[in-house]
């Protein structure tokens, strides 16, 4: 079994826009959006819950304000300035339970905090496993982490042939947990300053994990010499850009019908995200 | 007064916004922009500061002194993110789980434990032609994007104005860098993905009580369901930019709008006199 992870360092470049049609195109899989924070598959493909669970992660510092004789021991040794006035910030509390050891009153207790919820669900491409971080909360990377370990046993269980996942923007935490162990990244880019800029760090990662990654252009046309500009760098880096994509507001059309763009037309951007499938699939099957 | 500039999003326009406002705000007063998309910061690119200052930021991981530690296992069982393993004769440490909390230096009985920094990112700080500039920069491959935005958030300046970019998403690095600004932008895209994230983002920064308004970016591309969601919700709508391929060029190009158009300015000063009206 093979994992795709679709990331991109920079937002907007269209992760999830591609992670719908390469789950309308590809057969035989289990679809993953480890975007907890913000995810948007389940707009493409009318996920059907099939089962929710809760995700308890970390805990957070509770001070009982009738033992507190307000000292001061615990907002001078938080590292994370997370205790104002007596009373704990659970948003900056990072659940290490410093504080908790060293009251001397003993006014301090850790809670378990319910951080968001994870789904299993049935779409008309396959299964999904999807998750809903809670807001403001922290922990997205061990949320990813369960996501992933939730599609790898199902792939296993059905003997599926891929895992599809819609990673996270950025470099951090979430990236970091969606990437590491996974058979192949496809960083989708766009030609842009930002664009390369971001591309060039995520590929920094992909390398420190050890994962071989293609390159998808998505939106080539709008700068086609930044573009020439992307090739020659995956050139110099001996990334393969797997595919070009044009510019075509079609995408934001099938969007808006709730469609993978591949479903709702067979327009050249269409065409070209087949190609880029094909491309995926041979090059996981040789990975 | 510091106004964050966020999406929930990513690429929906951050950037061009906060790197606009701050660029047709700065002939009337002071202005400084704060770039916390420490993952993939692109202020930088537009508008292509002079950086003067760097200083590492590191976080504080443990050192044992095998000479004093006496194996007792009690900062393994106080770590909360499992950075530390005692074995029989020695301390084994996993720095990329610790948080830095300093609990395990604090409470080691035989003192045998020491902080040492290590380096995460890195902070630079500039001039960009008249823009006080400071942006954070997470080192590749390492995770704790909300230390760096820290620190970064340590230089906002008490007057003037200070503008924050924002990462993406609704999660700790976002609280980190909204949390104590006067004022939240969220912008978004009228699409699906523009709404649903958007939700999301009004959500959080309603959970921060701060007051918010929106920018739709690239207006006309989707549906009209991002305007009934702001009307419904009572968010005003400070700023509309039209789907337009010269500023699409521009904004590729790594030219700031209010810059490479400067007619844009005299919107983004109606933008920056919506919001104080709003706070007066």
């Amino acid at each position: 079994m093979k994992e795709l992870v679709v990331l991109s360092g920079k937002g907007g470049t269209g992760k999830t826009s591609i992670v719908g049609s390469l789950a309308a195109l590809a057969g035989d899989k289990v679809l993953a959006d480890c975007d907890v924070d913000a995810a948007d598959l389940h707009l493409l493909l009318e996920p059907v819950v099939r089962q929710k669970n809760e995700f308890w992660s970390g805990q957070v510092a509770v001070i009982d304000q009738e033992k507190c004789t307000q000292c001061g021991l615990c907002p001078d040794l938080c590292h994370f300035e997370a205790i104002d006035d007596f009373t704990v910030d659970p948003v900056s509390c990072e659940g290490c339970g410093f504080c908790c050891r060293i009251c001397p009153v003993e006014a301090i207790t850790m809670k378990e905090n319910l951080s968001g919820h994870w789904f299993i669900s049935d779409t008309r491409y396959g299964p999904l496993v999807h998750a809903r971080l809670g807001i403001a909360q922290e922990n997205s990377g061990k949320l990813v982490a369960l996501v992933r370990q939730q599609a790898r046993e199902m792939a296993e269980k059905q003997g599926a042939a891929f895992i599809i996942s819609d990673g996270p923007p950025g470099i951090g935490c979430p990236v970091i947990s969606s990437l590491s162990g996974a058979s192949l990244a496809l960083l989708v880019t766009e030609p842009t300053l930002s664009g390369i800029h971001d591309l060039e760090r995520v590929l920094g990662v992909c390398r420190h994990f050890g994962v071989p990654a293609l390159v998808c252009i998505n939106k080539y046309d709008i700068n086609e010499e930044n573009s020439r500009r992307i090739e020659d760098y995956c050139l110099k880096q001996k990334v393969e850009v797997a595919a070009r994509i044009p510019f075509d507001n079609i995408v934001t059309e099938a969007m808006v019908k709730g469609q993978p763009v591949v479903q709702y037309s067979d327009s050249p951007v269409s065409r070209r995200i087949k190609l880029l499938w094909q491309n995926i699939a041979a090059r996981l099957s040789t990975n | 007064m510091i106004i964050s500039v966020a999406s929930g999003k990513g690429g929906t326009g951050k950037t061009l916004v906060a790197t606009s406002l701050a660029f047709s705000i700065k002939s009337k007063q002071p202005v400084q922009l704060l770039d916390c998309d420490v993952e993939e910061p692109n202020d930088h690119i537009f508008l292509k500061p002079v950086i003067t200052q760097k200083e590492a930021v590191c976080i504080p991981v443990p050192k044992v002194d095998e000479a004093r530690c006496s194996h007792c296992g009690l900062c393994a069982e106080i770590c909360a993110y499992n950075a530390l393993a005692v074995l029989p004769d020695r301390v084994m440490i996993f720095p990329e789980l610790c948080h830095g909390c300093g609990a395990c230096s604090y409470l080691c009985p035989e003192k045998a434990i020491s902080e040492e920094g290590r380096e995460i990112g890195v902070v630079e700080l500039g001039q960009a032609d008249g823009i006080d500039f400071v942006q954070g920069r997470l080192n590749v491959g390492e995770a704790m994007a909300t230390p760096v935005i820290r620190k970064v958030r340590e230089y906002a300046k008490a007057d003037g104005l200070v503008i924050i970019d924002v990462p993406p998403g609704t999660s700790c690095p976002v609280v980190e860098a909204v949390k104590g600004s006067h004022f939240c932008l969220l912008v978004t895209e009228p699409t699906p993905f523009g709404l649903n994230d958007l939700v999301l983002a009004v959500e959080t920064v309603r959970e921060l009580n701060i007051p918010l308004g929106v920018v739709i970016n690239r207006a006309g591309v989707g549906d009209k369901k991002v305007e009934e969601y702001c009307r419904k919700e009572n968010i005003p709508v400070l700023l509309t930019i039209p789907l337009d391929t010269g500023i699409a060029r521009l904004y590729s190009r790594g030219v700031t709008l209010a810059e490479g158009m400067p007619d844009t300015q005299e919107m983004f000063i109606l933008l920056w006199n919506g919001i104080r009206k709003i706070l007066e």
